[in-house]
């Protein structure tokens, strides 16, 4: 099943005072995300990452288009019930304590009463919150916001979770938690939707990606497919102390370490760098595509974005 | 449902308690001890008019300006915070909140009444050593008190989904305003002619009749009450809450969060 079904999202808000003018904040989104799965959706700031959460929580209403969530209409308030959502840099009622803010997050998504305590506290001790669960909120570091929003967003056990910038605020340490807790909850078969602008996150956690930028998805896919033999190049290692020149012949640039070689060759030439390096008798220890980052990847397609629309206007 | 409006209800009224609105009430109590020392010492057999009046006065304003100052930052607040974003994306329905916030700021409204009724007693307890029978209609000025707040409390939400804390307030405030002097606006349209007329006709009937729930100082001077007068105040600020409820949900359920 699926776990979500954009089908053509679009928004357009009107801006200005006097002369209103329409400003185009996502262009039509076409994407789904399968049951299960961690699901990255990357973009630089402003390229519609929070205007699609907004969309599919139904804080702002679509220009056009619709989605699904777990197989129903995404408009229906009881769908609500299955998923969760941490909004980015989240604020709360600071009149409360961290466990009245989530008892009350439980009462309002019906979370029955006598199993509502033992879930506070235990998705207190998930987060790490408990030792603070009874000081108002007005006193926690935005760090500790960050976890209370987690919390709230884990809370009811929903099957679907709604990350926006989840590491945002958060210190290494807090950032390595919450990427433990993305991989646990996707071990409990819930999935997982958040959006992003760390990539090194996203490549460590995601199962695929969606790059959006100016409201336009550019890209989706599994990360391995998108960062895989981009270049089309892969790496030969071997055992020596210097290059022979038939593989200097095939445009190699050798780096020598110790006693192996390790050259980055066009993967048209692997078959003649493998000759090459039998008829020197040398010892092959490795032939690796040459796998690029994802944020290569990323800088690549926003740089090719920019340039395309620069052609056209 | 119900239960999703009474927690909102009970949030929204813990939030004013811990924000310390309630703080008024000391505020109050000193202004109304003060007052009916004063009164005792300068006032020859009217000290009771007095005090009824300044106290009934007093639990009308301090109402109204709590209603107008928390009511205007229930929603705007809420979205300008963006605490709404973790509420509305539960299974809440937009007119579950409204009305949630609604009976939230009636309900800490209701509890302000209540002491500061008890304060209004108390003082006259001080000036007149006794209570008579005819005290007891102070309780129905108070109950068209809190009907007032309830039309208050409905206009400031109505003018808190689609507008700034500060037009709101300025909105509200102005209601009142016009609204304590509705009976004369109606008497101007009636004596006005031609367009005049229309608007002023249209005007007086818009805006709240607050003049019809003044019955301070009738009470004051030991008048009764007729009883079609708490009819028809309870059913037109029912009616009136209502109508600008609605008016809140209407747009606050199309209403994009930015």
């Amino acid at each position: 099943m699926l776990a979500i079904e954009i089908l053509g999202l679009e928004k357009t808000y009107l801006v200005g005072f006097w002369r209103k003018r329409p400003k185009c904040a996502l262009r039509p989104l076409r994407l789904t995300v399968e049951d299960g799965e961690i699901f990255g959706f990357l973009g630089p700031n402003g390229a519609g990452k929070t205007t699609t959460l907004k969309l599919l929580m139904g804080l702002v209403f679509p220009t056009a288009g619709s989605a699904r969530i777990l197989g129903q209409e995404w408009t229906d308030p009881e769908v609500k019930a299955q998923i969760g959502f941490l909004p980015e840099q989240p604020y709360f009622y600071d009149h409360l304590t961290a466990h009245e803010l989530l008892n009350y997050y439980g009462q309002l998504s019906g979370v029955p009463a006598k199993e509502r305590s033992r879930r506070v506290e235990s998705t207190l001790q998930r987060v790490g919150l408990r030792d603070v669960q009874g000081m108002q909120l007005r006193k926690f570091s935005k760090g500790m916001l960050q976890r209370v929003g987690i919390a709230q967003a884990i809370l009811h056990e929903p099957k679907l979770v709604f990350f926006d910038e989840p590491m945002s605020g958060l210190d290494p340490m807090g950032r390595r938690e919450v990427r433990d807790l993305m991989e646990q909850l996707k071990q409990e078969g819930k999935t997982v939707f958040f959006s992003t602008h760390i990539l090194s996150d996203a490549e460590a956690l995601c199962d695929r990606v969606a790059i959006i930028h100016k409201g336009e998805l550019r890209s989706i896919g599994a990360v391995e497919d998108l960062t895989s033999s981009v270049h089309g190049k892969v790496e030969v290692i071997w055992q020596g102390t210097q290059a022979p020149a038939s593989m200097k012949a095939l445009g190699a640039e050798c780096h020598v370490t110790g006693d192996t070689v390790r050259a980055i060759i066009s993967e048209t030439q692997q078959d003649a760098a493998i000759d090459a390096l039998r008829r020197e008798r040398l010892r092959l220890i490795a032939l690796t595509p040459v796998r690029t980052s994802l944020e290569a990847y990323f800088v690549e397609k926003l740089q090719h974005a920019e340039t395309t629309a620069g052609r056209t206007t | 449902m119900r239960a999703r409006v009474v927690h909102i209800a009970s949030n929204t009224f813990r939030e004013a308690v811990r924000d310390r609105v309630l703080y008024n009430l000391i505020a109050f109590a000193l202004l109304l001890s003060g007052a009916a020392i004063l009164v005792g010492q300068i006032s020859i057999d009217i000290e009771k008019l007095v005090v009824i009046n300044l106290g009934l006065t007093a639990v009308s304003l301090f109402g109204v300006v709590i209603a107008i100052f928390i009511g205007i930052g229930l929603v705007s607040k809420e979205i300008e915070k963006r605490t709404l974003y973790t509420v509305l994306s539960r299974p809440v329905r937009r007119w579950e909140f409204i009305v949630g916030k609604f009976f939230g700021l009636a309900g800490t409204l209701v509890v302000n009444t209540f002491f500061m009724a008890i304060g209004v007693f108390a003082a006259l307890f001080y000036v007149s050593h006794k209570f008579v029978r005819a005290d007891a209609l102070i309780l129905v000025a108070l109950y068209f008190i809190v009907l007032e707040f309830l039309i208050i409390c409905s206009l400031a939400l109505l003018f808190s989904s689609f507008s700034s804390p500060l037009l709101s307030a300025v909105f509200a405030f102005c209601l009142f305003v016009i609204g304590s002097f509705a009976e004369d606006l109606r008497g101007f349209a009636g004596m006005a002619h031609g367009f005049t007329r229309w608007l002023a006709t249209g005007a007086a009937y818009l805006v709240p009749n607050f003049s019809a729930f003044n019955v301070i100082n009738s009470i004051a001077h030991e008048q009764p009450v007729a009883a079609q007068l708490i009819w028809h105040n309870t059913l037109y600020a029912l009616f009136y809450a209502t109508m600008a409820l609605s008016g809140a949900v209407l747009i606050f359920e199309n209403r994009d969060l930015k």
